[in-house]
């Protein structure tokens, strides 16, 4: 008996530490996850945590002091600037780190080491679109700069510093709930960060979707959905503006026609991954002339997915050669949108299309060889290793052309067409130092030091728009940008005539820029760079109605205060239903509506067209509207079971308005002949059946409708790490974009006086622990469109009474 | 009196051994106790549970309350699916209780085992 006890309590025991200590039974180890003194517990900040520590760091040149305000803000006081990022690399690593290696992990195609084989697909779509590749080049490119190059062994050291004090117990959070450890930083990590970056901005393509409409719709009909320019376009750079003409005009190849523009044969790709296309911004720069101050004020908001941790780090790196002030990428030296004593800076994306597919013929299944040019050329077979958790090794073989990866093949999404192979042309590929452009700006004094910094930036193309103290404005749209032909890279090419290679890039000086226009101001919004009289051709994703908003009201503005800069930013007036709900009055047929339906019309019709928290216009409007963009396109659009790009919104209410018999109104499923007005008030009626179904769940108000979520980066996986129902306005083509999950990621005026006046916010916080009061503390503040007064900290400051802690960072000795 | 010294022992041992151990050094503190001190098995299991939990139950209040509870709410939802932080803390009270208690009752049993040979 006395054994019988012993051994089954043993084996209890045993059990105990198999269910609690592993995770083959429960998703995750509770004992070791519990544990008050490895465990979660340990993540759990005091609210009164004292931040102060002395810190002693190997190859430091100097003393570095770090002044933390009230919002755990670092101001970083070196001597010698790689001292600063040594020392921001520190501060990253133990605010940030989880989040830091996450995104290098995702960039290079890394998930499944530890979420295991749910990740596969995600990871060999990264390895295959040349993500790590790209990273090598940018790395090789950052290498060869002497500045850039110490910069990021700074960063670097300063990063792996941290990890090497972390014990188990200090772990973030997020590793005790996946169960892995950090691995050591490297510049390579900084180089794979840029490309997520450039995935995440100028990662989106539309070529595939484009070939099918093409061959589905024909020409004539591809032009209508798919025009190159908005009627209603408000350039970045203002219409009438003159643009130098190219030395000679591209032409297509000769056999365009037949092999490119009216291709008939079928594609079969899905490609499962793409960026928001909503990633996007707003920034605007006004001059002196235009400002109470008498100085520039310069505002930026990058719309960004909205997440926790935030993809901003707010930080001040103060040097004997530069004051910089702004928000910095856990990942990369420098800040990268903020000021200095002389200048402001900051981005939208350009959105123009800088990634193009070829197809490719195989000699044989060995993927060794294709055809290009009239011959059998070998291929570069890079062979990626994933390692999945719990399971083996996945080898997946790569061919890289003359144009880059082979990313869609036999083995990867394009099982209907075997013998059809796509390879990859994308800027990214190419070598560049895009880090050096920030580490100039930090330091940059005036304009020419602003146009020497932007040249050096070959990708994600970007606005960059530009301030200074002594009154300088400008925007410049900067980037290698690909030389095409009209046509050229819409759809997929041909891929064994070298005839249909990029013709090298657009001349930097010949891309879309503004300096000192009479204007008064140089703004942009992700649109269209230019007019149609711009001499070259430039596809892209490009919204149209945010800058028609921000355009106008700076138009009309005087005597502007960094308050009016502020209310612009937040500004929720919806442009679009401007100028669509006439149309919608217009042809609704009134008698034929019900009172449910007769109570929206009203509704809409009553709106004061902002997109406020608490109006149900706008919600009753965007339900009318999408029915009825439905009702017209999505006949069409649903004959093939192919993948099609939307038309964008733009173009059904262009054409409406234009033409009331546009060609697509009727409905090619149904016998009768629908005409506009039929079409609106059906949408009307469908619409009711949503909205009945809103209002009964106390959703029409548009805030509750939308319900702002800024989501923990691991997403619906971590929703109690998220900050969900959060009542604002804004939306999508709103000046204040705030949608769903995405918008506003920062927001920022800088009024260029002296000394400088800085106001920003982002909706996150400072540290990326989830147990810390620090988490999520701006995102009420960001929420109502408030701001923070920026402490932009001189020497004489260390004892202001915003500073509450202090890390003295001191060499080994 | 050997209960109470057991309760003490074991809640002392455990952050002891916690400083520079895994979690799973409570069972170790529970074989210990179990071994060491002799009592009937039931005993000794509640004591070490009761030792324990009482451990990591105050520890993990007194974490979580100079935090305001921010973590436990967000934890506790994410692994209760429930918003009670105190709940959380009472999760982990048994947890590190059970586990211990557990040891303490197997070593008990093995001191049994061992010197009625």
């Amino acid at each position: 008996m006395k054994y019988v006890i012993f051994t089954v309590s043993l084996l209890i025991n045993a059990a105990l530490v198999y269910v609690l200590g592993t995770r083959e039974v429960l998703p995750i180890p509770l004992g070791e996850f519990l544990s008050v003194q490895e465990g979660i517990w340990q993540n759990a900040e005091s609210a009164d945590h004292d931040f102060s520590e002395n810190v002693a760091l190997k190859d430091l040149n100097g003393e570095v002091n770090v002044y933390l305000d009230e919002r755990l803000v670092p101001h970083i006081f070196a001597e010698d600037e790689n001292d600063a990022y040594y020392v921001q690399g520190f501060l990253h690593a133990k605010f940030r780190l989880w989040q830091m290696e996450f995104q290098t992990f995702a960039a290079a195609g890394r998930l499944s080491e530890f979420v295991g084989d749910k990740a596969i697909q995600f990871d060999r779509n990264q390895r295959r679109m040349g993500m790590v590749y790209a990273a090598e080049s940018a790395l090789y490119a950052m290498e060869q700069d002497d500045s850039t190059k110490a910069a990021l062994d700074a960063y670097t050291k300063g990063v792996n510093a941290y990890i090497s004090t972390l014990d188990k117990a200090d772990l973030p959070i997020e590793y005790k709930l996946l169960g892995y450890m950090p691995e050591k930083w490297s510049n390579f990590k900084s180089a794979l960060f840029t490309k997520q970056m450039t995935y995440t901005l100028a990662g989106y393509d539309k070529d595939f979707e484009y070939t099918h409409a093409l061959k589905l719709l024909g020409e004539e009909n591809f032009q209508l959905l798919y025009p190159e320019i908005a009627d209603s376009l408000y350039p970045v750079i203002a219409k009438g503006t003159p643009y130098t003409q190219p030395l000679a005009e591209l032409v297509p190849p000769a056999n365009a026609d037949s092999v490119y523009f009216k291709r008939n044969d079928t594609i079969h790709i899905a490609q499962e991954f793409k960026p928001n296309p909503s990633n996007g911004s707003n920034n605007w720069a006004v001059s002196g002339s235009r400002t109470q101050s008498g100085k520039p004020i310069l505002s930026n908001d990058p719309h960004l997915s909205l997440s926790l941790p935030s993809i901003w780090f707010e930080i001040q790196l103060h040097t004997k050669a530069f004051n910089s002030y702004g928000v910095s990428f856990p990942g990369l030296p420098g800040v990268v949108i903020g000021f200095n004593d002389s200048i402001a800076f900051g981005f939208t994306n350009a959105g123009r299309d800088v990634k193009d597919y070829y197809e490719i013929k195989f000699k044989d299944a060995s993927k060794s060889a294709y055809w290009f040019n009239g011959e059998w050329k070998n291929a570069e077979q890079r062979i990626e290793n994933i390692k999945v958790k719990g399971s083996n090794n996945l080898l997946d073989t790569v061919a890289y052309t003359v144009f880059g990866p082979v990313m869609y093949d036999k083995s990867f999404k394009n099982e209907l067409t075997a013998e059809k192979a796509y390879a990859l042309r994308w800027v990214a590929h190419d070598t560049s130092n895009i880090l050096k452009m920030w580490l100039l700006l930090n330091r940059a004094k005036n304009y020419d030091d602003y146009h020497h910094a932007i040249g050096y930036f070959n990708v994600p193309g970007q606005n960059m728009i530009f301030a200074s103290h002594s009154g300088d404005f400008a925007l410049w749209q900067q980037a290698a940008f690909p030389l095409r032909w009209k046509g050229q890279g819409l759809f997929v090419m041909p891929g064994y005539d070298s005839s249909y290679m990029w013709k090298g890039f657009i001349p930097k000086e010949e891309n879309p820029h503004a300096v000192n226009p009479t204007s008064g101001y140089v703004s942009s919004a992700n649109q269209r760079p230019a007019d149609s009289t711009y001499p070259y051709f430039i596809p892209g994703s490009y919204e149209v109605y945010r800058a028609i908003t921000i355009n106008k009201k700076l138009d009309g503005m005087v005597n502007i205060t960094a308050d009016d800069m502020k209310a612009l930013q937040n500004n929720n007036y919806n442009v679009f239903a401007e100028l669509a709900r006439p149309l919608l009055s217009k042809y609704v047929h009134r008698d034929q509506l019900n009172a449910d339906e007769s109570k929206y019309l009203q509704i809409v019709e009553s709106w004061n067209l902002q997109n406020d928290p608490n109006e149900k216009g706008v919600t009753a409007f965007h339900a009318w509207w999408d029915s009825l963009y439905n009702n017209i396109f999505m006949d069409d659009l649903h004959q093939t079971s192919q993948p099609l790009v939307r038309p964008e919104k733009f173009v059904l209410l262009e054409a409406l308005t234009k033409d009331s018999a546009f060609r697509f109104i009727d409905n090619r499923n149904t016998a009768q002949q629908e005409d506009l007005a039929m079409q609106v008030t059906s949408a009307l009626k469908k619409a009711t059946i949503k909205l009945n179904e809103l209002a009964s769940a106390d959703k029409l108000e548009w805030a509750k409708f939308k319900n702002t979520t800024v989501y923990h980066l691991l997403k619906i996986s971590t929703l109690p790490f998220a900050r969900a129902g959060i009542m604002n306005g804004g939306g999508n083509g709103i000046v204040n974009a705030t949608q769903h999950d995405h918008g506003p990621s920062w927001r920022m005026v800088i009024e260029i006086t002296q000394p400088i006046r800085a106001f920003a916010v982002y909706p996150g916080g400072q540290s990326g622990n989830p147990g810390s009061k620090f988490y999520d503390n701006f995102i009420d503040t960001w929420a109502k469109g408030e701001y923070y007064t920026l402490f932009y900290m001189h020497k004489e400051d260390v004892n202001a009474d915003q500073v509450k802690w202090k890390m003295s960072f001191n060499p080994v000795l | 009196m050997k209960f109470l010294a057991s309760v003490i022992i074991s809640a002392l041992l455990s952050y002891a051994l916690g400083l520079f151990l895994p979690w799973w050094s409570v069972m170790i503190v529970g074989l210990l106790v179990g071994y060491f001190i002799p009592q009937k098995r039931f005993f000794s299991l509640l004591a070490v549970f009761l030792g324990v939990s009482f451990f990591w139950g105050l520890f993990a209040f007194y974490i979580s309350n100079a935090n305001d509870h921010i973590l436990a709410s967000r934890v506790a939802e994410l692994v209760i699916k429930k918003n009670y932080p105190i709940l959380l803390m009472l999760t982990t009270a048994l947890i590190g209780g059970i586990s211990a208690g557990m040891a303490a009752f197997t070593g008990r049993s093995l001191a049994i085992l061992l010197k009625k040979q």
